[in-house]
């Protein structure tokens, strides 16, 4: 092959390249655009801080350590209500290795949250996201919604829907530190 | 062979028509295709016509031929046209699930519609596949051509050989009494004055003007390719924002799209319309007509901004960056965001009054309100009279055993379970309350309560957008209507002049387009030289056609 084919060669392979990643790369964003803002599994949990009904403030970075079951709910929310009692026991289950559960509420008042805590008895600590922001952050969608995050806070898992008891228990033993 | 040595002895690369020194034409093939089209390309190969291939230039020549791009532009277009028979994915209602909707209302045909990704054109594998392909086919073809186009160009020699001039559709040959020098030269300074460039050589001559004009294609594909640049930063993380926010007059939200930096305060939305009264002189008679018309649609809105450092959810740090109102039409702008009025919902209920009441006496013994959105354990009325809130449903909807619902959280129907404790009923009354709907679940109350106020708010549809694409967008815009103009209103006009051994003149003109132009010229350049302009040959065949009727030369024969 002459010099100058070989340039030419080379050089069609390089532009070809260029538009092949370019190609490539559209048609990734575009097929994976649903789930690009999402928090998803593999990613480092962002913090917060929210306040529980006693007045106390939680921020998820205290939690370094231990493993938090993080669970998005509302009280309209049938699945959400159903799941409830559940975490109940597997929190007492699991509180002593080392598993945090944190049940979010998203936007609603005091009111509606104390009293639904109550009739459950809920004795995990229960934090309020008035405005939404940390429901954003983590791009929840659905509830309910629950994370798991590990001890080292990345995001192992994110569950949408109702889980069962056995499976809450699976998956606290799955971030247990 | 690789190769192609003309008579004059220049070497020719293989697929080169016309030969690059002298002009002649190289293969039977080029001997017999219309002027024009060998002309486009100044006769030179295309660069990828040539030799033995592999995978590489296989791919490289099927994206560098014209029809191919045509076709690619075909099937684009054909598909954007199916698109548009059904509404697009975003234009169903918003809460009907798309893999049914289609087949629901559109039977079969939906369902095809809806599988192939119709539904959803813009962001369907293959559309984007083939707008790539169209892409692709413009940087391929363009580089193919314009590269041998531009070395043709620029070596171009004076002196060509006959047969060249003698294709040529503006030619004649002289017989020059005078001599041809004198000619020459005055012909060169005629077409100078009409901004010509003149080369000589050996006593030929070359006059060109507008050589510029060939250029305009590549130009705007130029601009077009970064036009589909921008358009693919748009997936880029942070290039692109198009979100959507509904906040309540009185509430405080994150922005969508801003990472949970900014927020964004409702301090009131108003509708406004048109009266009868105040605008009568410039809308009274439609309004008498059609009805109300709209005036402005408003958000005040104030812009607050977390403090660096602050972990999300933490609401104590929000800093007042700026208050802006929103209308239609009149964004408020900050950090390459821009808020857009776009959006309403009037009258949800904010907060209810009730009054309590002795059923028998109808003595009303205080009034009371519930924030809906912020409910208390318990309202005292008086020192002896207070009510128990025990449970509110802000979107009631029916009992399941015996226990009121909610269908979601936002006030749409509410009701409340009350427990009214007085002197009389010192251990409370249970009631139930919803609209329209009353109940004693605990047997007949001696006390009652009555819906005695609402007050309600509006609640302000905002489109959140970021757009670092559009100047890239512009830009493109602009190179692509530069290559246009530049195409379009310069034309390439160029005159040979040979002197052959045999004391003869020859002449022959070429431009890409517009040949009135070329011979406009011509007829200044020859006059007092005592020579005829020359002919063009088509405008000739085309005045015999036509017997008498003068005609513009036509359109097909253009070459850019």
């Amino acid at each position: 092959m002459s010099k100058r084919k070989k340039k030419r060669l080379i050089l069609r392979i390089s532009i070809l390249t260029v538009l092949i990643a370019a190609v490539a790369y559209t048609l990734y964003s575009t097929l994976t655009d649903e789930e690009k803002t999402l928090v998803k599994a593999g990613d480092n949990a962002p913090d917060f801080v929210l306040t529980d009904l006693d007045g106390k403030q939680h921020r998820l970075s205290d939690y370094e350590g231990q493993g938090v079951f993080l669970n998005f709910w509302g009280t309209w929310c049938k699945p959400c209500e159903k799941e409830m009692p559940y975490m109940e026991s597997q929190y007492h289950e699991f509180k002593d290795q080392g598993v945090q559960t944190i049940a979010v509420n998203v936007g609603e008042s005091d009111f509606q949250v104390r009293n639904f805590a109550e009739k459950y008895n809920l004795s995990f600590p229960v934090v309020r996201d008035a405005q939404r922001d940390v429901y954003d952050a983590y791009s929840i969608g659905t509830l309910p919604t629950t994370l798991l995050i590990s001890p080292e806070g990345e995001v192992v898992d994110v569950v949408k829907g109702e889980m069962t008891e056995e499976t809450i228990a699976s998956y606290m033993e799955q971030i247990k530190p | 062979m690789n190769e192609i040595t003309c008579k004059c002895g220049h070497v020719n690369p293989e697929g080169t028509e016309l030969c690059l020194s002298c002009g002649r034409a190289l293969t039977a093939d080029a001997e017999t295709k219309k002027t024009s089209d060998v002309m486009r390309y100044e006769g030179m190969a295309r660069r990828s016509q040539t030799y033995k291939m592999s995978v590489i230039d296989k791919v490289w020549n099927f994206f560098s031929s014209v029809k191919v791009g045509v076709w690619l532009i075909f099937i684009t277009l054909a598909a954007s046209a199916i698109g548009t028979i059904f509404p697009q994915v975003i234009f169903i209602p918003p809460l009907e699930p798309p893999e049914v909707y289609y087949e629901d209302r559109y039977g079969f045909a939906g369902k095809i519609y809806y599988v192939l990704g119709f539904h959803d054109l813009y962001n369907s594998w293959w559309y984007l596949l083939l707008i790539a392909a169209i892409g692709t086919s413009i940087i391929i073809a363009s580089l193919d051509r314009v590269v041998p186009l531009y070395k043709a160009l620029k070596n171009q020699r004076v002196n060509r050989h006959v047969s060249f001039m003698k294709r040529q559709r503006v030619f004649t040959e002289y017989t020059v009494q005078q001599p041809a020098e004198k000619v020459i030269a005055s012909i060169g300074d005629n077409l100078k004055k009409r901004r010509y460039r003149i080369r000589e050589e050996d006593g030929h001559l070359l006059a060109e003007k507008g050589r510029f004009a060939r250029w305009g294609p590549y130009v705007n594909h130029t601009g077009l390719i970064i036009f589909l640049i921008g358009g693919m930063l748009r997936f880029v993380p942070g290039m692109y924002v198009d979100e959507v926010l509904w906040i309540r007059e009185g509430d405080t939200m994150p922005i969508p799209g801003t990472k949970q930096e900014y927020f964004l305060k409702n301090d009131g939305f108003t509708a406004e319309q048109y009266t009868a009264e105040e605008d009568s002189e410039v809308f009274g008679e439609t309004i008498n007509r059609v009805g109300a018309i709209a005036k402005n649609f408003q958000t005040d809105a104030t812009l607050l901004k977390r403090e660096e450092g602050t972990a999300i959810g933490d609401e104590s740090k929000l800093t007042e960056v700026e208050s802006h109102p929103i209308q239609v039409n009149q964004p408020f702008k900050f950090d390459n965001f821009a808020l857009y009025q776009v959006d309403y919902r009037q009258d949800e209920i904010r907060s209810m009054s009730f009054d309590m009441v002795n059923k028998e006496t109808e003595e009303a013994l205080g009034s009371f309100e519930v924030d809906l959105f912020q409910p208390e354990d318990e309202y005292k009325l008086d020192d002896e009279h207070r009510v128990e809130l025990m449970n509110f449903y802000p979107d009631f909807s029916g009992f399941e055993d015996g226990e009121p619902q909610t269908a979601s959280p936002v006030p749409n129907n509410p009701a409340f379970l009350f427990k009214l404790y007085s002197p009389e009923k010192p251990d409370g009354e249970v009631a139930f309350i919803a609209i329209q709907e009353s109940l004693e679940p605990l047997g007949e109350n001696e006390f009652a309560l009555k819906f005695s106020g609402i007050e309600t708010r509006d609640v302000s549809g905002l489109t959140v957008r970021k757009d670092l694409t559009l100047w890239i967008l512009g830009l493109g815009g602009a190179i692509f209507m530069i290559g246009v103009i530049q195409g379009a209103y310069w034309n390439h006009r160029r005159l040979w002049l040979k002197r052959t051994e045999d004391g003869k003149l020859l002449a022959a003109g070429h431009t890409n387009k517009n040949w009135f132009g070329l011979r406009k010229d011509l007829e200044y350049a020859f006059n007092g030289t005592g020579l005829a302009q020359p002919k063009d040959h088509m405008e000739e065949n085309l005045n015999k056609k036509a017997s008498g009727d003068v005609k513009e030369e036509k359109n097909n024969d253009t070459t850019s």
